[in-house]
């Protein structure tokens, strides 16, 4: 047994970490094209845009000529293409989720708003890479890569148009104002469309030249709503609008545009047909804001995991060194350790780096999965074209797919020797079964990370902004953590706010097929307690038992009014859970991740003299983690179990079960020792006391043994806890540092 | 005339300079404090050799760039990662120390062992680029030795300036005291620069050539060949970081004149 578990003696952290630890943390040591995007990005990101932002690049609403000048950065590095096949003008073959997050997280680790600025292109083109008719991805994905020496073309920079002013689309995205109807409909010719849309809050939206609107039909002759493509040139009015006057990610162009314009129907993203003269797209607009979302909010997860890591270094420097001026005397504590003599700045530090490290896992783990999805999606929507399903038939048949996957993990959660193997084997090759199980995980864990990481990301940056004391909330604050906690709160809200991620978690995360494997990674999660103990994976698994209790519970549980608890209109309930089980994910993530590097990190040699005291310090990382999940977990869940049951009052039925002092007093003497024992499990009135004195009777919990056990259980699983993160502060006092950040303040 | 040239450059590997370098005592003798876990970047004076045999094998039709890399395996490919982005070139790589406590004699044997082994090598064709200087601890010799092991005697130092002219010959100016040049011409290859700044800019990443460099680089990596360097003979009495020194004055409405002045007379004291 490899045991990471607590010892007197472990190595400690000696640097922070470098691009070997995190290639095999977030899985990319095999792939250099990979490797060579991430310093391509963090060249940009360290360089012409930190010294953008330096040099209060930010303080306009504008697209200014300096912000523009950001592009063709991005164009040179290969920013642009990233998002391209390599057919298309890209140099990266295959599913670019990864590819895609990584760079979000490079750019972000300076800057969000240069990250937004650089995958609004690819949003904007989104819509016709996950839905377009082929000419139309010729034609627009093809262009969007930058331009070569010596061709002459105009490179397509596109602008995605959802939002539109208040009250319609935002967070409701099915009420759309944006409208289009038939123009022209000439006999056996093609039909034009009058396309009328205002935008708020369209990113690129200052130098975009070519975008896809969200629009509802207005015309008989048109069925529901669709996305169509838009270009500047159009007949009609083109009007980018007035910059939105937001006060975050100020290096991304945001306008308010009003377009008014004449289009062939062509331009409806995924072609149409036409049945009975009525013109029917093939794709409404929210089905394809659907595919497009679940795989772009992932990368906006990372952006807030970056700032928070990359709060690390800036925190650390400026604790060292806030008493180093005037009298200090090198060697002494005050002058060596600064602010790291104080525990709290060092424990609060530990939370942040925590935080960041099971944030950054989570969302790669996401992306990972959205790359593995993304193939097997190709197949299935292959099969039921091969098998000409559609509609409510084509649900009918992954349906049955999905029994299937929940088959395979009947069989595998079995003992191997019990295992009806090759009915294992045949379900494990099916691509099917294996897109519905990612499928299901992918609709839990998209929405988690967004979440998660912007929500709670955005409150720790404010911590990691308060460890820097006044200097924090300055524009010259090295790291920029103050743009960086402004940053995040517009992390939290675009691309669907945080109520539009619970609700979607709040049906996700009841589906048969990601129950039952939730169910698996608890046994999982005890296993690699076994193997992993200091890691916390014994408390997450139990933290797991009890949200998983509780979901069931409030799933049958009525309130004490009879009202059904689950249900979608009762946020209350649902939206916590969801909470809860964002804090689970990523700290079991983070888990794995650590194991990860433990198990690989001894195959690079460049790892060999710190790579025990990585894992350890990162073992204790998660250790702090998911202990600060399980509080969370338990908390929530207590609330939801006890707080929907009415409080007993002082009344005749709840005081039936009450002794009355004098009543145990004569009962002394016949049942000896009842004065004490009422008293420990039962209310006593005094002599004079209608009642003692509080709200009522305590609180019985009948039928709920069960939870309370649990629960009891998970306050003991987090012992040593503490003694994990006392651990890590006293790391963070000893880990060597740059002499100075690689990017200006 | 138009000659294809076959530019081998020399480029060791160095700490990047923003981290905190320690120097330690370590059992093989001194070292930087946790220097394998330090991120590392190309030297920046064989980053300038580097930049200028591209730009001229960029002009010269059929000109082809080798670059020569000595280091432990797994941090070159690291700082490939950038560096293969930059400029074409093909890699070989050299499995071995990169410290800055090396003998500049043994490193520049394998250097010049590793360039006599490149296949089809043209001396009449060679051109050997390499830093005049060092981000480590610049010995001020393996550029030297690496041609006089190849027999190169045509050898310019601190070069800043390239050009060839119609006839073939090449002028070079190399840095000289007083901030001058000394121009001087050559007629005939094989020749050694140890290039100063240069006067090109850092390329930008471009992740084409990236794909197409790493095309040769990951195989170079894989079989780079292990080079010992035993280091016998070599003792460091002592080592020492720059002194770090910081002397601030605050001055109100002085005269830029009176300020130079005073700078001038710092820096001369």
């Amino acid at each position: 047994m490899e045991a990471l578990a607590e010892t007197k003696s472990v190595a400690s952290l000696q640097t922070l970490p470098g691009d070997d630890i995190r290639q095999l943390l977030w899985r990319f040591a095999d792939r250099f094209e990979l490797q060579m995007l991430v310093q391509a990005a963090r060249n940009v990101a360290r360089g012409p845009v930190a010294r953008l932002v330096a040099q209060g690049g930010r303080n306009s609403h504008e697209w200014t000529p300096d912000k523009a000048a950001l592009l063709p950065h991005f164009d040179e590095s290969g920013i642009t293409a990233v998002f391209l096949d390599p057919e298309q003008g890209g140099f990266i073959a295959g599913p670019k989720n990864l590819a895609l997050a990584l760079v979000a997280f490079e750019l972000a680790w300076v800057d969000a708003g240069a990250a937004t600025c650089s995958l609004a292109g690819n949003l904007g083109l989104s819509p016709i890479h996950e839905c377009g008719i082929p000419e139309q991805r010729a034609k627009y994905i093809n262009a969007a890569a930058p331009v070569k020496p010596g061709e002459k073309r105009r490179q397509v920079r596109a602008a995605f148009a959802l939002t539109e002013p208040i009250p319609f689309a935002g967070v409701e995205t099915g009420m759309l104002a944006g409208k289009v109807r038939v123009a022209e409909w000439k006999q056996g010719c093609e039909p034009m469309l009058q396309v009328d849309k205002r935008g708020r809050f369209i990113t690129n939206m200052g130098f975009a030249n070519v975008v896809t609107a969200a629009v509802d039909s207005d015309d008989p002759r048109i069925k529901g709503s669709c996305m169509v493509i838009l270009e500047e040139g159009d007949p009609g009015v083109w009007d980018r609008g007035t910059p939105t006057k937001k006060l975050v990610h100020q290096l991304s162009s945001t306008n308010d545009p009003v377009f008014n314009l004449r289009v062939p129907a062509s331009r409806i993203v995924g072609g149409y047909t036409v049945k009975g003269g009525i013109l029917i797209p093939n794709y409404s607009h929210s089905e394809i804001i659907e595919a497009v979302f679940r795989r772009t909010r992932v990368t906006v997860g990372l952006m807030t995991s970056a700032k928070l890591l990359s709060a690390i270094e800036p925190v650390i420097l400026y604790q060292r060194r806030r008493f180093r001026g005037g009298a200090g005397t090198p060697g002494t504590p005050r002058f060596e350790l600064g602010i790291q003599q104080k525990e709290d700045a060092l424990h609060r530090l530990v939370d942040i780096w925590a935080t960041g490290e099971a944030s950054a896992s989570l969302g790669f783990a996401a992306a990972r999965l959205f790359d593995e999805l993304d193939p097997l999606e190709k197949e299935k929507n292959q099969w039921l074209a091969d098998k000409q399903l559609a509609g409510r038939v084509a649900l009918k048949e992954l349906a049955k797919k999905q029994q299937e996957a929940l088959e395979l993990l009947r069989i595998n959660s079995r003992p191997v020797g019990e295992r009806e193997h090759k009915r294992a084997e045949e379900l494990q090759a099916d691509p099917l079964v294996r897109f519905v199980t990612l499928d299901s995980l992918a609709n839990v864990l998209c929405p988690a990370c967004k979440l998660w990481n912007t929500g709670h990301g955005a409150n720790m940056m404010r911590e990691a902004v308060s460890l820097m004391g006044g200097y924090g909330i300055t524009e010259d604050c090295p790291g920029f953590l103050g743009q960086k906690w402004m940053d995040a709160q517009l992390e939290a809200t675009y691309e669907g706010p945080e109520a539009v991620q619970r609700l979607q978690l709040s049906i996700t995360m009841t589906t048969e097929l990601f129950r039952a494997q939730f169910e698996q990674w608890i046994v999982e999660m005890r296993r690699m307690a076994s193997s992993r103990p200091g890691t916390g994976a014994c408390t997450l698994a139990t933290a797991m038992q009890l949200w998983l209790w509780t979901l069931q519970r409030v799933q049958t549980a009525t309130d004490a009014d009879g009202a059904k608890l689950y249900h979608k209109s009762r946020q209350g309930v649902t939206f916590p859970l969801a909470d809860a089980l964002c804090w689970l994910l990523a700290a079991r993530q983070f888990i794995f991740d650590v194991v990860e590097l433990a198990a690989k990190g001894g195959e690079n040699p460049v790892l060999a003299d710190n790579l025990a005291g990585t894992v350890s310090f990162f073992t204790d990382l998660c250790h702090v983690q998911s202990a600060r999940a399980a509080g969370e977990v338990g908390r929530v869940c207590a609330e939801l179990v006890h707080g929907y049951n009415r409080h007993p009052a002082w009344d005749e039925t709840s005081c039936h079960a009450c002794y009355a002092a004098e009543e145990l007093q004569t009962l002394e003497g016949i049942i000896p020792g009842i004065d004490g024992s009422a008293r420990a499990y039962a209310d006593v009135s005094e002599i004079r006391e209608p009642h003692p004195f509080k709200a009522g009777p305590c609180a019985r919990f009948d039928g709920l043994e069960a939870f309370v056990r649990l629960r009891t259980k998970l306050d003991g699983c987090l012992t040593g806890c503490r003694l994990a993160k006392d651990r890590a502060a006293e790391a963070l006092t000893k880990v060597m540092t740059r002499e100075a950040l690689d990017y200006p303040a | 005339m138009n000659t294809a040239y076959q530019i081998v450059v020399c480029a060791g590997i160095v700490p990047d300079p923003l981290q905190t370098l320690e120097p330690i005592t370590s059992a093989a003798g001194p070292a930087l404090k946790n220097e394998m876990m330090l991120p590392a970047i190309l030297d920046p004076w064989a980053g300038h050799a580097l930049y200028e045999a591209a730009n001229l094998a960029k002009h010269k039709t059929g000109s082809k760039v080798w670059l020569v890399s000595l280091g432990p395996k797994a941090k070159l490919q690291q700082v490939m990662m950038t560096v293969a982005q930059k400029v074409p070139f093909e890699l070989i790589a050299l499995d071995g120390p990169a410290s800055g406590f090396t003998d500049a004699s043994e490193t520049a044997n394998a250097l010049a062992d590793a360039i006599v082994a490149i296949p089809g090598l043209d001396k009449s064709k060679l051109l050997v680029f390499g830093g005049w200087e060092s981000a480590s601890r610049g010995a001020g010799v393996t550029m030297q030795t690496v041609g006089e092991r190849l027999g190169i005697v045509d050898q310019f130092q601190g070069v800043d300036e390239l050009k060839v002219n119609a006839d073939g010959s090449l002028e070079i100016l190399e840095r000289i005291e007083g901030g001058k040049h000394q121009i001087s011409k050559c007629a005939g290859l094989p020749a050694l620069l140890g290039w100063a700044t240069g006067n090109l800019p850092e390329p930008k990443n471009n992740p084409q050539i990236g794909m197409v460099n790493m095309r040769t680089v990951m195989p170079a990596l894989q079989k780079a060949k292990p080079t010992r360097l035993a280091g016998e003979g070599l003792l460091f009495a002592s080592v020492t970081l720059p002194k770090q020194l910081r002397e601030t004055k605050i001055v109100k409405d002085k005269p830029t004149d009176d300020i130079a002045r005073e700078i001038v007379e710092w820096i001369t004291k």
